[in-house]
C-alpha cells in the first residue's frame, strides 16, 4: 500500500514538470496572439492618425482688406440685396494684387487669386454683414481661408525648406513663401471640418453631413430594429409552439445574419425605391434597410439573453399566479434586458459602418447640405469616406484619415457605452 | 417517532419483495389504492388522474382527496410521479410543452382544467413553493409584496405593508429581516430565502399551499424551522408537500400518500403508514428495502 502510493507519488511528480512546460506553452500561445491583435491595431491606428491628424488643422492667410465701396458695389448699406450681392471677391483679389504688386499678366493673376479658397468670399460677407457701416471704405487685416493646395504646401513644409509642391507653381510658391516670411500665414484649428458638409473643395469639405445623415439612418434603424428584434426574440421564445414552422424561422434567421449586406441594399432597392417610390438617399431607406441587416443579430442575442433568465424564476413568478404576460414584463425582460441591449448596440455598431447596402439605395450622392431629418437628402460616415478616399486631391487623404478617426471614436462611444450599460443593468439572481 | 417506525416493523414477519414486482410497470398499473383516500368535505378532490409527457404516462389514475387544513405528504422513490402529480394540483404542468391531463381535479367541487378557468385566481388560491429556493432578483419587500401588488389586493400603501410585515411573520422571517427589506433577497441564507418564498407564497393567502420537497437544499436547523412553519401553516391553510424524508413526512403531516412509478399505492395516517403499512410495497419502501 505504502509503497503503491510513493510509486503515484512519484508519477505525478515525473509528469509534473512537463505539464507545467505544456500549460507554460499554452499561455505563451495566447499571449502571442494577443500580441499580434494589438500590434495590428496599434499599427492601423499610427497610421491612420499619423495621416489624418493634419486634418485638424487648416491653413489661413492675413491679407489686408480694403473695403471699397465701388469695388464691392454698394452705395447704401442697409440695403440687404446689395450687400449680398456684393463683389466680395473682387475686394480679395485688390488685397492680393496689392500685397503682390508685381504681377501684371493675367495668368499670373489668376494663379494668384487662386491661393485663396473659393469660398473665402462668403467668409468674408459673413464677418463684413456684421458691421458694415464701421468697415465701408476701412482697410481691415483679416484672416482668410487658404486653398487647399496652399494648405498641402503649408502643412508638408519641412525646417530646411522642402515641401510637397502638388499643383502650386513656382510663382505660386514663392508668393507662399513670402507670406510665410511675413507671418502671414497661419496653421489654425478646423472647425469647417465639424461643421460644414461634402465640398468639392477639400478645403471647405466637412464632415457635419454625414455624421447627422448617419445619425439620423441609426436613430431609425434603432427605433425599428429593438422593439422589433425583442418582440420577434420574445414572440419565438415564450409563444411560438416548437414546430417544423419554427425549427424553419430559425433557421432562415440564423442565415439572414449571414448574407452579405449589399444584398440587403438590392432588397432596398428592389421594394422601397422600385416598388414603394420612396425618395432614393435618404435616411428613412438606409435606416429601413439597416434595420433588415441588423435585426438578425437583436433576435439572437436578444433570443440567447431570454433563454438565460433560469426558470425557476419564470416557475416563481407562474406559482404566485402572474400572468404570462406579467411574467414576461416583470421579470424576464428585466433579467434579459443587458444582453438585449449589448446585443442591439452591436447590431447598431455594425450599421454604422455598414456601406455596401446604402451605396444600393443612394446614399452615395454627393451631398453639400446637412440633412435636417431623415427624409432629407443623405450620406453616411463610411459612405463620405469612401468617397474622400476616392478623391485624388491629397488634402482629401488626411480627411479620409480624420473621418476614419471620428468613425473608430462613435466605434469606441457606443462600445464603451454597451459595456457600461451591462454592468450597470446586470443582476445576479 | 422513529423508533417506533423500526420496532413495529421489524415485528412483522419478514416477507421479501422481489425485484420484479417493485418495477413491473404493468403490475403496479394493476393494482388498486388502498388506505382511505377520500375524506369528507374535501379542498381539493381527485378523481382517476392520468398525467402524459408526450407519449410517456407519468401518473396512473390516481384518485385521492385533500381536506381542509389537513396537511398531506407524498412520498416514494424517486421519478415515480410525486412532483408530477403536485404540480398538476395548480396547473403547474401547463408550462410544459406536450404535457397533458386526464381525469377531474376539483377544489371545492370547481373543476381546474375546465377550459374557461382562468389559472391566474387558480394559482393565487393555490399557491406552491418550490424545491430550490427562488426569490426574485429584487428586494425582500418587492418578494413579498409581488403577489399582493399583481393581484391588486390592497391599494394602500400602508396596508401593504401589513401584509409584508405578517407574511414575514408568519414565515417566520420577520424578525431577522426587519431592518433590511430593501436589500435584495438573493442576498439571504438559503434557508431563509425558502422562508422568504413561503412568504410570497401567503403573502396572497392563498387556500391551498403546495410544497415540492422545500428542506432539500437546506441545513437541518433551517430544516427544522420550516417544519415548524408547516405545523403553524396548517392552522390556516391546506397543505400537500411531497418529500424525501421519512421523517419529515412522519413529522409534520396528518395523512401520507405513498406513489410508486407512477401509481399512488397506498394513502393513510401518517401514524398508520409509518407503523402499520397496508401495502407490500409501502412496507418495503420504508423499511429502506429500496427506494
Ligand atoms: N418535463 C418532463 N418531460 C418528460 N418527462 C418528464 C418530465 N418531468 C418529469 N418527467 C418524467 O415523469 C416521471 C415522474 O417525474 P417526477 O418529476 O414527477 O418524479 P418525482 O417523483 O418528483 O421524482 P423526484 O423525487 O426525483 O423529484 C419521471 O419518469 C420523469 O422522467
Ligand atoms: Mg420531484
Amino acid at each position: 500500500m505504502n509503497k503503491n502510493t510513493q510509486r503515484t507519488i512519484d508519477l505525478v511528480n515525473r509528469n509534473l514538470a512537463k505539464r507545467y512546460r505544456a500549460e507554460k506553452r499554452f499561455r505563451f500561445y495566447g499571449l502571442l496572439s494577443i500580441s499580434f491583435g494589438l500590434l495590428c491595431l496599434v499599427l492601423l491606428f499610427t497610421d491612420i492618425i499619423g495621416k489624418g491628424h493634419s486634418a485638424f488643422l487648416q491653413t489661413y492667410v492675413a491679407l489686408d482688406v480694403h473695403f471699397d465701396a465701388d469695388v464691392l458695389g454698394i452705395d447704401n448699406i442697409d440695403d440687404e440685396t446689395q450687400l449680398t450681392v456684393a463683389n466680395y471677391d473682387g475686394v480679395i483679389r485688390k488685397a492680393l494684387l496689392e500685397r503682390f504688386s508685381d504681377v501684371r499678366s493675367r495668368r499670373d493673376k489668376r494663379q494668384l487669386y487662386a491661393l485663396v479658397s473659393n469660398g473665402a468670399g462668403f467668409d468674408l460677407q459673413d464677418v463684413f454683414r456684421e458691421r458694415p457701416e464701421q468697415w465701408l471704405g476701412k482697410t481691415e487685416t483679416l484672416w482668410l481661408l487658404a486653398d487647399d493646395d496652399v494648405d498641402t504646401y503649408v502643412k508638408s513644409r519641412t525646417a530646411s525648406g522642402e515641401a510637397f509642391t502638388g499643383r502650386l507653381s513656382e510663382n505660386q510658391q514663392r508668393w507662399v513663401e513670402a507670406l510665410i516670411a511675413d507671418e502671414r500665414i497661419e496653421k489654425r484649428f478646423n472647425t469647417i471640418f465639424f461643421t460644414s458638409g461634402d465640398s468639392r473643395e477639400p478645403e471647405l469639405a466637412g464632415i457635419r453631413g454625414a455624421i447627422m445623415g448617419s445619425l439620423f439612418t441609426l436613430m431609425v434603424t434603432l427605433v425599428l430594429s429593438f422593439p422589433i428584434g425583442v418582440a420577434a426574440a420574445v414572440y419565438l421564445e415564450e409563444y411560438a409552439p416548437k414546430n417544423k414552422w419554427t425549427d424553419l424561422i430559425e433557421v432562415n434567421i440564423n442565415n439572414l445574419a449571414a448574407v452579405p449586406s449589399i444584398i440587403f441594399g438590392l432588397l432596398g432597392l428592389a421594394i422601397f425605391i422600385n416598388f414603394f417610390e420612396m425618395p432614393r438617399s435618404i435616411p428613412l431607406v438606409g435606416g429601413i434597410v439597416l434595420t433588415l441587416m441588423t435585426l438578425p443579430t437583436i433576435i439572437i442575442s436578444s433570443r440567447a439573453s431570454i433563454k438565460a433568465v433560469p426558470p425557476s424564476i419564470r416557475e416563481a413568478a407562474l406559482g404566485i399566479g402572474a400572468s404570462k404576460m406579467q411574467m414576461i414584463l416583470h421579470h424576464v425582460l428585466p433579467l434579459a434586458m443587458p444582453g438585449m441591449l449589448t446585443g442591439a448596440i452591436i447590431g447598431m455598431a455594425q450599421a454604422l459602418g455598414e456601406t455596401a447596402p446604402l451605396l444600393m439605395i443612394g446614399m452615395v450622392a454627393f451631398i453639400v447640405d446637412i440633412p435636417g431629418g431623415a427624409t432629407d437628402p443623405a450620406t453616411v460616415l463610411p459612405v463620405q469616406i469612401f468617397l474622400w478616399s476616392d478623391s485624388p486631391e491629397r488634402a482629401f487623404v488626411e480627411r479620409t484619415s480624420a473621418a476614419i478617426m471620428v468613425l473608430l471614436a462613435f466605434l469606441i462611444v457606443m462600445n464603451t457605452l454597451a459595456v457600461w450599460l451591462r454592468k450597470r443593468l446586470e443582476r445576479r439572481w | 417517532m422513529e423508533a417506533t417506525v423500526r420496532e413495529t416493523v421489524e415485528q412483522k414477519p419478514e416477507r421479501l419483495l422481489d425485484r420484479q414486482v417493485i418495477d413491473d410497470q404493468e403490475a403496479v398499473t394493476a393494482a388498486a389504492t388502498v388506505g382511505k383516500p377520500f375524506v369528507e368535505a374535501p379542498k381539493m378532490a381527485m378523481r382517476n388522474v392520468n398525467v402524459f409527457y408526450g407519449e410517456k404516462q407519468a401518473i396512473f389514475d390516481v384518485s385521492m382527496d385533500i381536506g381542509s387544513n389537513e396537511v398531506v405528504s407524498m412520498i416514494g422513490p424517486s421519478g415515480c410521479g410525486k412532483s408530477t402529480f403536485l404540480r398538476a394540483l395548480n396547473r403547474m404542468n401547463d408550462t410544459i410543452e406536450g404535457c397533458w391531463i386526464e381525469g377531474s381535479l376539483q377544489l371545492e367541487g370547481q373543476d381546474i382544467y375546465d377550459p374557461k378557468l382562468d389559472v391566474v385566481p387558480l394559482r393565487a388560491r393555490v399557491g406552491m413553493v418550490f424545491q430550490k429556493p427562488n426569490p426574485f432578483p429584487k428586494s425582500i419587500y418587492d418578494n413579498v409584496a409581488y403577489g399582493p401588488r399583481i393581484h391588486g389586493l390592497v391599494d394602500r400603501r400602508a396596508d401593504l405593508d401589513e401584509v409584508v410585515e405578517t407574511s414575514l411573520q408568519r414565515a417566520g422571517l420577520w424578525n431577522e429581516v426587519k431592518d433590511r427589506l430593501a436589500q435584495p433577497g438573493t442576498g439571504l441564507s438559503g434557508g431563509q430565502q425558502q422562508r422568504l418564498c413561503i412568504a410570497r407564497t401567503i403573502a396572497v393567502s392563498p387556500e391551498v399551499i403546495l410544497m415540492d420537497e422545500p428542506c432539500s437544499a437546506l441545513d437541518p436547523i433551517a430544516t427544522a424551522k420550516i417544519e415548524e412553519l408547516i405545523a403553524e401553516l396548517s392552522e390556516n391553510f391546506t397543505i400537500a408537500i411531497v418529500t424525501h424524508s421519512m421523517q419529515q413526512a412522519a413529522r409534520v403531516s396528518s395523512r401520507t400518500a405513498y406513489f410508486h412509478l407512477g401509481k399512488l399505492i397506498e394513502v393513510n395516517d401518517t401514524e398508520k403508514v409509518f407503523t402499520n403499512p397496508e401495502h407490500e410495497l409501502t412496507e418495503a419502501y420504508i423499511t429502506g428495502r429500496f427506494g
